[in-house]
């Protein structure tokens, strides 16, 4: 594996760039591992390198049935934040953002994480009011956040409607400047490569269709290229948690359901931050490409179809419309969905499964991206040490029978409507 | 679009529908005070890939509520009935679609 740096792209530039060695190996699987984890997705692939790097578990198994970051890695609208409140998410989504920090440098990939600052929109009074507590909460936490004026907002982000016509009157916003966007491919690759590069195997195009059981334990994996026998075996499937948790005897406190996003066509830099509506579930960004990235609601019924329908498009457009006008001038160029493991609560599960030899990542809803450095740090840990590590301790699937849900908007247990 | 074939009302799309979730989680008997069957209910869902049985309520028509078995990745709907005469909940009953 090259390692990269100013003077290896320089010297491959004078040698026509003919130089480069694979990023990472495709392996083939294996008959045995320690670890098998199910899904290269960004969260399994980050698993596989901390595992490596934190705890020194090399004889594992990344299994993935398409591509890596074929599936909501690739998918996402890549928004990286941190202005959680409720104990349990704080700390976890901070650690996630101190690890996205550094993580260009210590995957020595280029993830072209860009702390632009994020905007959440006050539109009313009572709205500037809970965003002030949400901030204070934040910054009592360690992280910072601002409460921006309106004028502050109209000076930032000029292109919004701040006209006597606006449907909803922008009266300011909860400003976290470290947040921002990354590159959703580039994480994939980047912890594809680190993992690869410490004797990891990553296969491609081999699906887990079942387990392999031994008096009640799980022992492996079947997969469409032959069983894999493992010591432990670590599910990182996002929108097919439910499924690979049926396969296991599991029922979950998830549903799963389809989300949209779009991209327009690429226009000179007209907003350098990502804003998200406070009225509408909508936030907008502009890519380093030109493109305007856009994305809101869900499609509102269970599904694990990777496409999403008509209404969402309009209702996005609409919200689109009425927050910054000048869309209505663009052309959407793609359109796409991905399926999400919407929890009960709206918060993850990073924790050993009931059933011994099988641990579960998922119900990350469609959060997860800004999560995978601090979700990959924290499985990694669980699998290693059999026991959660303190920041992912209250992520466990039993926290529904003990009354202690994490549930950040207190919504309630009807996750079409988050 | 998805379209769902209101028994009342024929065939509209699911924008004048309500969407009401997982049909099949019976309601444990309101006398019940065993925490794990209620936890079980409120938050547990199959969440099948493949035939889901779901509630509709046909908001901007005929109001009623309808149980819809529809395929969660083609979004085939199977079958369409109103969920009065399939769900008989007082009595913790439930009778098979087919
Ligand atoms: C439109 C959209 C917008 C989003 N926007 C944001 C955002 O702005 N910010 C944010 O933080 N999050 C966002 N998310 C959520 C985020 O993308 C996910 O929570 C996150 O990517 C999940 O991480 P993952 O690595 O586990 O998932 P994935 O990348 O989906 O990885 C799971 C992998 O498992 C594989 N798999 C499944 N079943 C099997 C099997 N049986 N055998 C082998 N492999 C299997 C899949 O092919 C897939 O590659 C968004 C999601 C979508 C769809």
């Amino acid at each position: 594996m090259t390692h990269y740096s100013a003077f290896s792209l320089f010297k491959e530039a004078l040698r026509g760039n003919k130089g480069w060695s694979r990023a990472w190996q495709d392996a083939e699987p294996k008959p045995a591992y320690d670890v098998v984890i199910i899904g290269g997705g960004g969260h399994g692939l980050a698993t596989a390198y901390y595992l490596a790097k934190e705890h020194g578990i090399t004889n594992v198994a990344v299994i993935e049935k398409g591509y890596i970051g074929g599936g909501n890695t690739g998918r996402n609208t890549t928004i990286v934040r941190s202005n959680y409140m409720i104990d349990g998410n704080t700390n976890f989504y901070e650690h996630s953002m101190k690890l996205w920090e550094d993580l260009s440098r210590d995957l020595n990939f280029n993830v072209m994480f860009s702390q632009r600052g994020q905007i959440n929109l006050a539109h009313s009074p009572a709205q500037m009011d809970s965003h002030a507590r949400r901030g204070n909460i934040m910054r009592m936490n360690g992280i910072e956040a601002h409460l921006m004026s309106r004028e502050e907002v109209m000076k930032r982000v000029p292109i919004l409607d701040y006209s006597e016509n606006a449907r909803f009157p922008i009266h300011g916003g909860l400003l976290q400047e470290r947040a921002g966007t990354a590159r959703h491919d580039a994480v994939a690759w980047g912890y594809a490569r680190g993992a690869s590069a410490r004797g990891i195997d990553i296969i491609q195009g081999c699906e887990v269709t079942g387990y392999l059981w031994d008096h009640g334990r799980i022992v492996g994996v079947e997969t469409t290229r032959g069983p894999i026998r493992a010591k432990k075996v670590a599910m990182a499937v996002a929108g097919h948690t439910s499924h690979m948790a049926k396969m296991a005897g599991l029922r979950l406190p998830i549903e799963t359901h389809v989300l949209q996003a779009f991209v327009t066509e690429a226009i000179k830099p007209v907003i350098d931050c990502v804003v998200s509506f406070g009225a509408v579930h909508f936030y907008i960004s502009q890519s380093d490409k030109g493109g305007l990235v856009l994305g809101g609601d869900l499609d509102g019924h269970n599904s694990y179809g990777q496409r999403g329908d008509m209404p969402i498009v309009e209702e996005n457009m609409a919200a689109a419309k009425a927050l910054v006008p000048l869309v209505s001038r663009l052309q959407l160029v793609r359109h796409w969905a991905g399926v999400m493991d919407m929890s009960m609560d709206g918060s993850p599960f990073i924790c050993k499964a009931p059933i011994e030899g099988l641990y579960i990542n998922g119900g990350w809803c469609y959060g997860g991206f800004k999560a995978t450095p601090a979700s990959g740090w924290c499985y990694a840990h669980t699998i290693a040490k059999d026991e959660p590590h303190a920041l992912n301790a209250r992520f466990r699937l039993d926290r529904f029978h003990r009354g202690q849900q994490i549930d950040e908007k207190g919504m309630g247990p009807t996750p079409w409507a988050h | 679009m998805l379209r769902i074939a209101c028994p009342h009302c024929g065939d509209r799309d699911y924008v004048e529908f309500l969407y009401g979730g997982d049909a099949e989680n019976a309601m444990p008997e309101l006398s019940d005070t065993d925490i794990d069957r209620w936890t079980e209910f409120v938050f547990f869902r199959n969440d099948p890939k493949g035939e889901h049985a779901e509630y509709w309520q046909h908001q901007h028509g005929c109001r009623q509520w309808l149980r819809v078995v529809r395929h969660t990745v083609t979004h085939q709907v199977i079958s369409v009935q109103p969920a009065s005469e399939v769900d008989t909940p007082a009595q913790g009953k439930r009778v098979e679609v087919a």
